[in-house]
C-alpha cells in the first residue's frame, strides 16, 4: 500500500462522512470570521432560525474594510458602509457568542495574522475564512483555505463543510536561497513557473531545504500565495520551529494536553512512498528577487529581466498580455529597473508580520523616500505594531517618510480609503496585481519587502542586492 | 436556491484569460451587507468610464447582449478572491451559466451555491461557443443539465461533465445547509470521538 500525503493525513483525521458519488463531509476545527463576507452568512442563519454550531471554534475580527487611521475607535469616523459592516460584526459576534477582537483591541488585526499570533492556528488542523488567503495558516501543517459567503454560513450552522478531495502536488524548492531572496521570492518565483491556473484542482505541500531554513513567518508569505498559483491550499509539514513558534500562543494547549498534541503533530508529515500527482522542483540557488510586470501574479520576472513581448506568449495570453502592458502603462524591452514608482506598499497577510518590518527598516535605516514617492507601512495586527514600536522601527520608517499606520488589510485591496490614483504606480509587497485592485486605474508591482525599500529610496525598481552593494 | 434545469439563452463571448474576482465585483461594491442588487456593478469598471457612462464596446453593454444568460470565457475565469459578490453579481445581472476552458476553484464552488451552473470543456469547444456566440442576440444556445449538453444555434451539440452531487442539487435547488443538517448524528458522533482523541482543539 502506497503512504500518504500530509493532506491525505489531515483529511482522513477530519472525515465526518463519506457518499458513495465521494462527496465529503469534512470537519472545520477553526473559523475565522471578517466583516465583508459574513454579513449575509448571519443573516442567512438568522433567518432560517439558526444557531452557531461550534462558538467556540469561531473567531472574528474586522480588517478588510476598516479604517487604518487614528480615532477609528470612534465608528463615527468611519466611511458610512464602512461603519455598517463593523457594527454588522460587532452585533454578530455577541449574539452569536463567537471569539471577537474589535478595533479597539491591541489584538485586532489582518484575520490571517491574528489566528496564527493567538494561537488559534495549530498543525494537522482544518481551518476555514471567508477568504482566499485563508492558504497561510498551511504554514502551521494545518489544512486551510478560503470559502465563499454560503460556506460561511454552512460551517457556522455546521461545523462542517461538503467537499471533493484535491489532488497533491509536491513543491520542493532545494538548496539555500542567495542572500536578499527571500519567502515572497520563492512563492512568486513557483506561480511563474507554473502559472495562476497550475495549481487548480490540488493542494500544494511545499517542503525541501529552503523552505525549512524559512522561519514560520516566512511559511506563511509562501503558503499565503498558494492560492495565487490556483491551489486549493498550500502546506508546510510541521516542525521543531513551528512548535516553538506555537508554544506559549494563548490558545495553543498547555500542560498535559500540549503533550498530547505535541505527539500527535510529530506524525504529520508525507510519507516517502507517498503518491504525487504532480512534482515541481526549483533551486533555490536559481531564484533571483523578483517582480510582476503585468496584472497577473503570474507575470513575474527577476529584477534583472526586461518587459517581455507579448509575442513571445501563446493562446489567450497574447492579448492578455497585451492589455496588462496597457493597462500598466509599459513598453517591451524596457528594463524592469528603469519603471519609477508613485508608492511604496508595506503590509498584508503576505508581509506584514514583524520580521517583513524588521527587514523593510533595515534597508530604509538612515534614508529617504525618493523625491515626490509617497509610503505606507501597515502593521498585519496591533500587536505586530506595537512590537515594531518597541524596537523602534516605526521611527525609521516615519524618518524615511513612510506613514505609520494602523493595522488592517489596507491597500493591499483597497476596500477603505487607503488607495492608489489613477495611472499611480505602486511596489507592493502584498499578493495581488489586479486591474483596479489597489485603487481604479492603480498599477501594482508586486515584490518582497527588501525590494519595495529599496526601490522606495531609489524612486525606481531597484535589485535590493546591488542597492546594498552600493549603498555599504 | 433557483432550480437549475434547461435554459434557452442569448450567450455573451468575453474572449479573456484570468478573468480575476476583482474584474468581475470591484472591491467598493464589497461593502453591502446583502446579496442582491449587484448586477449593475457586474464588470464595472469594463463596462463604465470613471463618470459612470456606458463603454460602448464592452460586450454586455452592446443591444445584442444585454439580455445575455450565459457567458463564454477564456481560461481560469474567476480567479483571486472568494468573494461570493461575484457570483451575486454574474446571477443579479441574470447570466446562469458560464462556460470556459477553467475555473478557479473557490468561484467555481460559489457558482453552485447561487444557481449558476459552471461548464468546463476543453478549448477547441469552447472556441466553437466563443464563434456561435458571436453571431449576437438572434444566436440562442441550449444548455440542458438533466442530459448534460449545450447547443449552438447551429445546432451543434457539445456534451460536458459535471459532478452527480452538484447537478442533483441544482436540479432540485436544494440548499446545502438542510443537506448537511441531517448528518447531524454523524457530526456529533464526530466531535464526541475528537473530545477525546484531540482534546485541545
Amino acid at each position: 500500500m502506497t503512504g500518504k500525503t500530509l493532506y491525505d493525513k489531515i483529511w482522513d483525521a477530519h472525515l465526518v462522512d463519506q457518499a458513495e458519488d465521494g462527496t465529503c463531509l469534512l470537519y472545520i476545527d477553526r473559523h475565522l470570521v471578517h466583516e465583508v463576507t459574513s454579513p449575509q452568512a448571519f443573516e442567512g442563519l438568522r433567518m432560517s432560525g439558526r444557531k452557531v454550531h461550534a462558538p467556540d471554534k469561531t473567531i472574528a475580527v474586522p480588517d478588510h474594510n476598516v479604517p487604518t487611521t487614528e480615532g477609528r475607535e470612534n465608528t463615527a469616523n468611519m466611511t458610512e458602509e464602512s461603519r455598517i459592516q463593523v457594527e454588522a460584526l460587532d452585533r454578530n459576534a455577541r449574539e452569536f457568542g463567537i471569539h471577537y477582537y474589535p478595533v479597539t483591541d491591541i489584538r485586532q488585526g489582518i484575520v490571517h495574522i491574528v489566528g496564527p499570533e493567538q494561537g488559534w492556528t495549530l498543525p494537522g488542523m482544518t481551518v476555514v475564512c471567508g477568504d482566499s488567503h485563508t492558504a497561510t495558516h498551511g504554514a502551521f501543517g494545518a489544512l486551510a483555505h478560503g470559502i465563499g459567503t454560503s460556506e460561511v454560513e454552512h460551517v457556522l450552522a455546521t461545523q462542517t463543510l461538503i467537499q471533493k478531495k484535491s489532488k497533491n502536488m509536491k513543491v520542493e524548492i532545494t538548496g539555500q536561497l542567495p542572500p536578499y531572496v527571500t519567502a515572497k521570492d520563492i512563492t512568486l518565483a513557483v506561480i511563474g513557473l507554473t502559472g495562476t491556473a497550475g495549481g487548480t484542482g490540488y493542494v500544494i505541500e511545499y517542503c525541501g531545504q529552503a523552505i525549512r531554513d524559512l522561519s514560520m513567518e516566512g511559511r506563511m508569505t509562501v503558503c499565503n500565495m498558494a492560492i495565487e498559483g490556483g491551489a486549493r491550499a498550500g502546506l508546510i509539514a510541521p516542525d521543531e520551529k513551528t512548535f516553538a513558534y506555537v508554544m506559549g500562543r494563548p490558545h495553543a494547549p498547555k500542560g498535559a494536553q500540549w503533550e498530547a498534541a505535541l505527539s500527535w503533530w510529530k506524525t504529520l508529515k508525507s510519507d516517502d512512498d507517498a503518491h504525487w500527482d504532480k512534482v515541481v522542483t526549483i533551486r533555490a540557488e536559481d531564484i533571483a528577487p523578483v517582480v510582476t510586470w503585468g496584472t497577473s501574479p503570474e507575470d513575474v520576472l527577476p529584477i534583472t529581466g526586461q518587459v517581455p513581448d507579448p509575442s513571445e506568449f501563446q493562446g489567450g495570453k497574447v492579448e492578455a498580455a497585451r492589455r496588462s502592458l496597457d493597462y500598466m502603462g509599459l513598453t517591451p524591452g524596457m528594463k524592469l529597473t528603469d519603471i519609477k514608482v508613485d508608492a511604496v506598499f508595506i503590509g498584508s497577510c503576505t508581509n506584514g508580520r514583524i520580521e517583513d518590518l524588521r527587514a523593510a527598516a533595515d534597508i530604509l535605516r538612515g534614508r529617504k523616500l525618493a523625491p515626490g514617492v509617497r509610503g505606507m507601512v501597515v502593521p498585519g495586527s496591533g500587536l505586530v505594531r506595537a512590537q515594531a514600536e518597541e524596537e523602534g522601527l516605526d521611527t525609521v520608517f516615519k524618518q524615511a517618510g513612510f506613514e505609520w499606520r494602523l493595522a488592517g488589510c489596507s491597500m493591499c485591496l483597497g476596500m477603505n480609503p487607503d488607495q492608489l490614483a489613477p495611472g499611480e504606480r505602486c511596489a507592493a509587497t502584498s499578493n495581488r496585481n489586479f486591474e483596479g485592485r489597489m485603487g481604479r486605474g492603480g498599477r501594482t508591482h508586486l515584490m518582497s519587502p527588501v525590494m519595495a525599500a529599496a526601490a522606495a529610496v531609489t524612486g525606481h525598481l531597484t535589485d535590493v542586492r546591488e542597492f546594498v552593494a552600493e549603498t555599504v | 436556491m433557483d432550480k437549475f434545469e434547461k435554459l434557452t439563452g442569448i450567450a455573451a463571448p468575453l474572449p479573456l484569460v484570468n478573468v480575476d474576482t476583482d474584474m468581475i465585483i470591484p472591491k467598493q461594491f464589497l461593502k453591502t451587507i446583502k446579496r442582491t442588487g449587484l448586477g449593475v456593478n457586474l464588470f464595472d469598471e469594463m463596462r463604465y468610464d470613471e463618470q459612470g457612462n456606458e463603454i460602448a464596446d464592452f460586450v454586455l453593454n452592446q443591444p445584442a447582449y444585454r439580455q445575455a444568460e450565459i457567458l463564454i470565457a477564456g481560461e481560469n475565469f474567476g480567479c483571486g478572491s472568494s468573494r461570493e459578490h461575484a457570483p451575486w453579481a454574474i446571477r443579479d445581472f441574470g447570466i446562469r451559466c458560464i462556460v470556459a476552458p477553467g475555473f478557479a476553484d473557490i468561484f467555481f464552488n460559489n457558482c453552485f451555491k447561487n444557481g449558476i451552473l459552471p461548464v468546463v470543456l476543453p478549448q477547441e469547444q469552447v472556441d466553437i461557443l466563443m464563434k456561435d456566440a458571436e453571431k449576437g442576440a438572434n444566436a440562442r444556445m441550449i444548455v440542458d443539465l438533466e442530459t448534460q449538453t449545450i447547443t449552438t444555434s447551429d445546432g451543434v451539440e457539445i456534451g460536458f461533465d459535471v459532478d452527480p452531487f452538484r447537478k442533483h442539487c441544482l436540479l432540485e435547488g436544494l440548499d446545502d445547509i438542510g443537506l448537511t443538517l441531517e448528518k447531524a448524528p454523524a457530526i456529533a458522533g464526530f466531535e464526541a470521538r475528537m473530545a477525546q482523541e484531540r482534546p485541545w482543539i
